[in-house]
């Protein structure tokens, strides 16, 4: 029972990678509107063939990727964005 | 009062006083329907994602508007439907915070996003590991497999690819 950190020995620490914690950028910088127009902010939720990100991802809550789905819908309709691609970024 | 806000594609094979001529008839349609234009923002020739109505760029144009109901939408979309002039539009009602922004960006208050670059020292890295284990492989599949898998690859890393099988 005293032993119980000691009996498992990683060869690395386990919790490397773990330190950064994800949060919604939105809800930590106040942002409440999310601009359809704007293409290059919008890309950074979207992937290399234009898919939107999940949310695991992202670290956005609920509510945003909502508004960040929409807006790159809307975008995707005026031809800001792709609707398929490669090499997007 | 509710605000909305309508950005439409402009064909851009058009003459520009066409053009222009193009955004200013439905900014009077609005007027005429006594709506307040807050802002006309013109963002100009613009390259397309993919090709519309086999065009690969457009003129855009964002305005900006408030009135009492939303009564004339459906009518204004029906002209920009008619028009052959118009290759889309997005009619959309913006809430409160959607005026706020627009409102703090012609401001001046919201800065322009600049995505920071990241990719500096990763895809060296295993450009190179790629190479060493290549050296290894027959000569002859050497060139056309580095040729279609480097992506990112600078025209330097190419280039000695090309030269060192031979």
């Amino acid at each position: 029972m005293a032993n119980k950190k000691e009996d498992i020995k990683f060869l690395s620490n386990p919790n490397i990678g773990q330190s950064r914690k994800k949060y919604c950028r939105f809800k930590k910088y106040g942002i409440k509107y999310i601009d359809y127009k704007d293409a290059e902010f919008l890309k950074q939720f979207v992937n290399e063939q234009g898919k939107i990100l999940p949310r695991r991802i992202t670290g956005n809550s609920l509510k945003y990727q909502r508004k960040v789905s929409t807006a790159v819908k809307r975008a995707r309709h005026l031809g800001m964005l792709p609707f398929v691609a490669d090499l997007l970024k | 009062m509710r605000h909305y806000e309508v950005t439409f594609i402009v064909d851009p094979v058009l003459s520009g006083d066409e053009i222009k001529s193009a955004a200013t008839t439905y900014v009077d349609h609005l007027k005429g329907e006594g709506s307040e234009i807050v802002h006309i923002n013109e963002l100009g020739l613009r390259e397309l994602a993919y090709p519309i109505n086999k065009r690969n760029s457009g003129v855009y144009y964002c305005v900006e508007f408030t009135s009492e109901t939303g009564d004339f939408i459906p009518k204004l979309e029906l002209a920009f439907r008619r028009d052959e002039r118009i290759m889309r539009f997005l009619t959309v009602k913006l809430d409160k915070y959607g005026v706020k922004y627009n409102a703090d960006k012609r401001a001046g208050l919201i800065n322009e996003f600049k995505p920071k670059k990241k990719k500096s020292e990763e895809p060296e890295r295993k450009e190179r590991d790629r190479r060493d284990r290549k050296k290894e492989a027959p000569a002859k599949e050497a060139p056309a497999k580095e040729g279609a898998s480097v992506k990112e690859g600078t025209p330097e890393v190419s280039a000695t690819e090309s030269g060192s099988p031979e």
